[in-house]
C-alpha cells in the first residue's frame, strides 16, 4: 500500500538478490513530486466535495483527509487534470518556486 | 511394468509419471504422438493435468512459463521449427528461473522441409540457458524426464530431453515403465517458495538495469554449475530405487581404448556395435556417448579420453562457418596445459541421412591413417 | 454546514496502486489501471507484456501495485495469462482473477495471435487492452490501432497514417466470447461496473479502454480526461458491451454527436489535417455510428 517511508532497495552483493527476478520493495520510495513545475492549490472554501479531483488523479496523489481532498505534494506530478476537471473551478495551478 | 512403446510415448509416460500439472503444446511431426497420448491420458483422467491446446509453439512456452510461475509442474514437447519458434521464450524460461521440462524430437531445420533427424534444432539453442539431455533409448527417455524434473526444480533451471526423429521417436522398444508410487517417492510435488499468488505479491521480471542484470545472470550460471554434481547424485538416487543409473556421459570400453568415438543420440548405440566389430578385428576402440550436453561435462570428458591415442567426434549437426558442435566443445574440454589426444571432427547424418556401422568404419580408417587432424570437418557420406 | 458534509466518492476509496510510478504527467493508462484494480480487487494476477505499463510499475526490484504481476514477452499477454490461470487452478486457486493487461501494440498487432487463440479456446481470463493508439513505450510508432490521419514517428506528416483503425471489438465479437466491453477513463463508474460484471463471468472477456497519451498525442497533460470524454461524446469511441458475439448494448446513447473537429484540434498529432481530410473522417465516424445504432454488423 501507500508506504511513504519506503526506502530504495539497494543490493551490495549477488547474495542479497533473489534467485528469481522479483520485486522486493515498494516504488513509493520514488518521490515524483520533484517532476512538476506547477502545483495544484485547492481553494477549500469553494470546494463542493464532489470527489472528482480525487477520482481523476493518475498517481493517485489526492487523498481524502477528514472529508477534504488533500494534495500529496511528495508525489503530485503537476499534470493539472484535477484543475481542469473540477466543476467548481476551485483548483488553481500555481508555478513552483525553486 | 514392461511395455513395448515408441520413443514419443516414452516422453508421454515420463510426463505422466512425473505428474505434470499443466501441458501446453502444439503439434509438429514427428512429435505429435507425444501430445496425442498426453491428451488421451488427460481425457481419461489418468493424468490430472490441464492441457492447453495452444495456437503456436511460442504460445506453448509462454503458457508453460505462466503456469510454472503460478506454481504448477509443466511439460511440453516440440521439434525443429517449433523449437526455433520458441527461441525467445527459451531465454525467458531460463532467465525467469522456471523449471519447465520439454521433450524435443531432433529434426532437421527447414528449408527444404525435412522431418528426419538432425541435431541442429536443439544445438542452436545451446546458449539459451536450458539443460540438455541426449537420449539413445526409450528407457532412457522415460527415466530422463523423471530425473530432469527433479534436477530442474532444485536448480530452477529448465531442461530439454532430446531424442532422434523416427530413429528413436517412432521406434518401438521394450521399456520398464517405473511404478508410480516409487516415482512419487523419488520426485516430490513441485512447491516453489516464490510463485504468483496474491497473498505474497511480487512483480516478476520487471525492468532490470545494468546495476542488476549482471548479478542475476551470474546467479543463473552459478546454479547451472551445480548441475553436473546434482545430475550425478540424482542418477545414483534413481539407481537405488529403480536399478538403472544415468550419468553425464556413457563410456563404453573406453578404459583401454586407443581410438574413442564421441557420439550422441541413436548414433551413440550404433557406435557400440561398431566398437564391438572393430575390437574383434583387433582395434582397441571405445565409445563415449554424450548424454548431457548442457551443462557440458568438461571434467568427465577429459577423464574418459585422457589415455586414448585419438578421439573421433561424430556430429549430426554443424555450426556453419565453424565446425560440428560436439567437436567444438570436446576440443574446448581438452584444451589446456595437460597433454591430450588429437581430436578429429566428422559430420554425418544431416537431414536424416543414415549413420551406420560402416560410417564408423570410415571414421576409424580415416583417423587411424593420420597422426593428427588435417581439417576440422571431415564429411562422411556426402555424395561429392 | 460544509464541514460535516462527506466527500462524494463514486468509487471505493481503497487504492491498489501506489504513487511513485513512472508514468508521464496526465497518463490515461494509469487511470485505467487504477479503476480496473478497484473493481477486480487484490485477488488478481496481471500479465503485462512490453508496453508502457512494463515500465510504469517501476524497475526491479520495486513495484507500485499491490497485486502480483508477471512481466511477459511482447506477444504473449494472452498465452501467459492462459498458462497462469491453468497453473493457479492446478495448485488449488480457483478464485484469483487472471488478467492480461496489454497496450494496443501488444493486442492489435504482435499479440493478436495469442489473443485469438485464447478467445477461440474460451480460456478463463480477462484481457484488458488499454489503447493509447500507438507504440508509445518505444517512442510513438504507429500501430494498427492508430487512427486514420494521425502523425506518429513512423507515419510522419507527409505519410500520415492512411489506414483506418483496426476494429478490435468486431474481431473479438467474431470469436463469440461471452463478454466484450469498451471503457473510457473519463467514465470511471461505467468502467468499474463493467469490470465487476466481467469478473463474475467465466470464459474469455475482453475490455478495450480508451487511454489518452499526452506525450504521444501531443496534447496537454491536463486534457487527458477531457479527450477521453470527447471521444465518447463524438462517437469515435462508443461505450458498449457485446455478449456472446451477438447482443450489442450501447451504454451511452448520444442524442447528438459532437463534431470531431474540436477533439482533433486539441491534439498535435492531427494538426496537419486539412478541412477535407477532417470532413472525410467525420463522414466515416457518422457512418460507423449509424451502423452501430442501427444494429447492423459488422460493428
Amino acid at each position: 500500500m501507500r508506504d511513504k517511508n519506503a526506502k530504495k532497495v539497494v543490493f551490495h552483493s549477488e547474495r542479497e538478490m533473489p534467485t528469481m527476478i522479483i520485486s522486493v520493495g515498494s516504488q513509493t520510495y520514488n518521490k515524483t513530486g520533484a517532476w512538476r513545475n506547477i502545483r495544484p492549490v485547492i481553494e477549500l472554501d469553494k470546494c463542493l466535495k464532489c470527489g472528482i479531483c480525487w477520482k481523476f488523479c493518475p498517481e493517485p496523489s489526492i487523498v481524502i483527509q477528514d472529508e477534504w481532498p488533500v494534495v500529496d505534494y511528495d508525489y503530485c506530478k503537476g499534470c493539472g487534470i484535477c484543475a481542469e476537471e473540477c466543476p467548481a473551478k476551485c483548483i488553481v495551478m500555481v508555478a513552483e518556486e525553486k | 511394468m514392461k511395455k513395448v512403446i515408441m520413443g514419443n510415448h516414452a516422453l508421454s509416460y515420463g510426463a505422466l509419471l512425473a505428474r505434470a500439472q499443466v501441458i501446453a503444446a502444439y503439434p509438429i511431426t514427428p512429435q505429435t504422438q507425444v501430445v496425442e497420448l498426453l491428451s488421451e491420458m488427460c481425457a481419461d483422467k489418468i493424468l490430472d493435468a490441464m492441457f492447453i491446446k495452444v495456437e503456436s509453439e511460442h504460445s506453448a512456452m509462454a503458457a508453460c512459463i505462466g503456469a510454472s510461475a503460478a506454481g504448477a509442474r509443466t511439460f511440453t514437447a516440440t521439434s525443429a521449427q517449433g523449437l526455433a519458434l520458441m527461441h525467445e521464450m527459451l531465454h525467458w524460461a531460463s532467465g525467469g528461473r522456471h523449471p519447465v521440462v520439454m521433450g524435443n524430437i531432433n529434426r532437421a531445420m527447414a528449408p527444404g522441409w525435412s522431418i528426419w533427424t538432425d541435431q541442429n534444432d536443439s544445438l542452436s539453442q545451446r546458449d539459451t540457458g536450458w539443460m540438455q539431455y541426449y537420449c539413445s533409448s526409450n528407457q532412457e527417455v522415460v527415466d530422463t524426464v523423471i530425473q530432469a524434473f527433479k534436477v530442474s526444480e532444485q536448480l530452477l533451471i529448465p531442461g530439454l530431453v532430446v531424442l532422434d526423429a523416427f530413429a528413436l521417436s517412432h521406434t518401438y522398444e521394450v521399456v520398464d515403465i517405473p511404478d508410480q508410487a516409487l516415482v512419487d517417492k523419488f520426485l516430490p510435488p513441485f512447491q516453489p517458495e516464490i510463485r504468483l499468488t496474491p497473498s505474497d505479491p511480487h512483480a516478476f521480471g520487471g525492468l532490470t538495469s545494468p546495476d542488476h542484470y549482471f548479478e542475476l545472470r551470474y546467479k543463473l550460471e552459478r546454479d547451472m554449475e551445480k548441475a553436473p554434481a546434482l545430475i550425478e547424485e540424482t542418477g545414483r538416487e534413481f539407481k537405488k530405487i529403480f536399478g538403472r543409473s544415468l550419468d553425464l556421459v556413457d563410456p563404453y570400453l573406453c578404459d583401454d581404448a586407443e581410438l574413442i568415438f564421441v557420439t550422441s543420440g541413436t548414433a551413440g548405440y550404433t557406435a557400440r556395435v561398431a566398437v564391438d566389430e572393430l575390437r574383434k578385428e583387433g582395434l582397441k576402440a571405445g565409445n563415449l556417448r554424450m548424454r548431457v550436453f548442457r551443462p557440458f561435462p568438461f571434467a568427465r570428458v577429459r577423464e574418459v579420453v585422457a589415455k586414448a591415442k585419438k578421439v573421433a567426434v561424430l556430429d549430426r549437426n554443424i555450426s556453419y562457418g565453424a565446425h560440428g558442435i560436439f567437436y567444438q566443445e570436446v576440443k574446448s574440454a581438452l584444451y589446456g596445459p595437460q597433454p591430450s589426444p588429437p581430436v578429429f571432427g566428422f559430420i554425418a547424418g544431416l537431414g536424416g541421412r543414415d549413420i551406420t556401422v560402416d560410417s564408423f568404419r570410415e571414421i576409424s580408417s580415416y583417423t587411424l591413417a593420420r597422426a593428427k587432424p588435417e581439417e576440422d570437418i571431415v564429411w562422411i557420406g556426402v555424395k561429392r | 454546514m460544509k464541514k460535516e458534509k462527506k466527500m462524494t466518492l463514486t468509487l471505493p476509496e481503497e487504492e491498489l496502486m501506489s504513487c511513485g510510478h513512472l508514468a508521464c504527467q496526465g497518463c490515461g493508462a494509469t487511470l485505467a489501471m487504477r479503476y480496473v484494480l478497484k473493481a477486480l480487487g487484490q485477488k488478481t494476477v496481471l500479465c503485462i507484456p512490453a508496453c508502457c505499463w512494463a515500465v510504469i510499475d517501476g524497475a526491479f526490484p520495486h513495484s507500485s501495485l499491490d497485486v502480483p504481476i508477471y512481466h511477459c514477452a511482447f506477444e504473449t499477454a494472452a498465452s501467459t495469462a492462459c498458462g497462469v490461470k491453468a497453473g493457479l487452478e492446478m495448485v488449488g486457486d480457483r478464485e484469483t482473477t487472471v488478467v492480461a493487461w496489454a497496450g494496443d501494440g501488444g493486442t492489435f498487432d504482435i499479440g493478436l495471435q495469442a489473443l485469438s487463440g485464447a478467445a477461440e479456446r474460451n480460456d478463463d481470463i480477462i484481457y484488458v487492452c488499454y489503447d493509447n493508439e500507438a507504440y508509445m513505450n518505444t517512442g510513438i510508432q504507429r500501430s494498427s490501432a492508430t487512427p486514420y490521419g494521425a502523425w506518429t514517428t513512423t507515419t510522419p506528416v507527409k505519410f500520415f497514417k492512411n489506414q483506418p483503425k483496426k476494429d478490435i471489438v468486431a474481431i473479438m465479437a467474431a470469436h463469440r466470447i461471452p463478454y466484450i466491453a469498451t471503457g473510457s477513463v473519463a467514465y470511471p463508474e461505467d468502467l468499474y461496473k463493467k469490470m465487476k460484471k466481467a469478473k463474475d463471468i467465466k470464459g474469455t472477456r475482453f475490455v478495450h479502454i480508451f487511454a489518452p497519451c499526452p506525450t504521444g498525442w501531443k496534447s496537454r497533460p491536463d486534457d487527458s480526461v477531457k479527450l477521453a470524454r470527447m471521444a465518447v461524446q463524438n462517437g469515435l469511441f462508443p461505450l458498449l458491451e457485446v455478449e456472446n458475439g451477438e447482443k450489442i448494448t450501447l451504454n451511452l446513447k448520444l442524442k447528438e454527436k459532437k463534431p470531431i473537429k474540436d477533439y482533433l484540434r486539441l491534439q498535435g498529432r492531427f494538426r496537419h489535417l486539412t478541412e477535407d481530410q477532417m470532413m472525410a473522417m467525420q463522414a466515416e465516424v457518422d457512418a460507423r455510428w449509424e451502423r452501430l445504432v442501427g444494429g447492423s454488423r459488422p460493428l
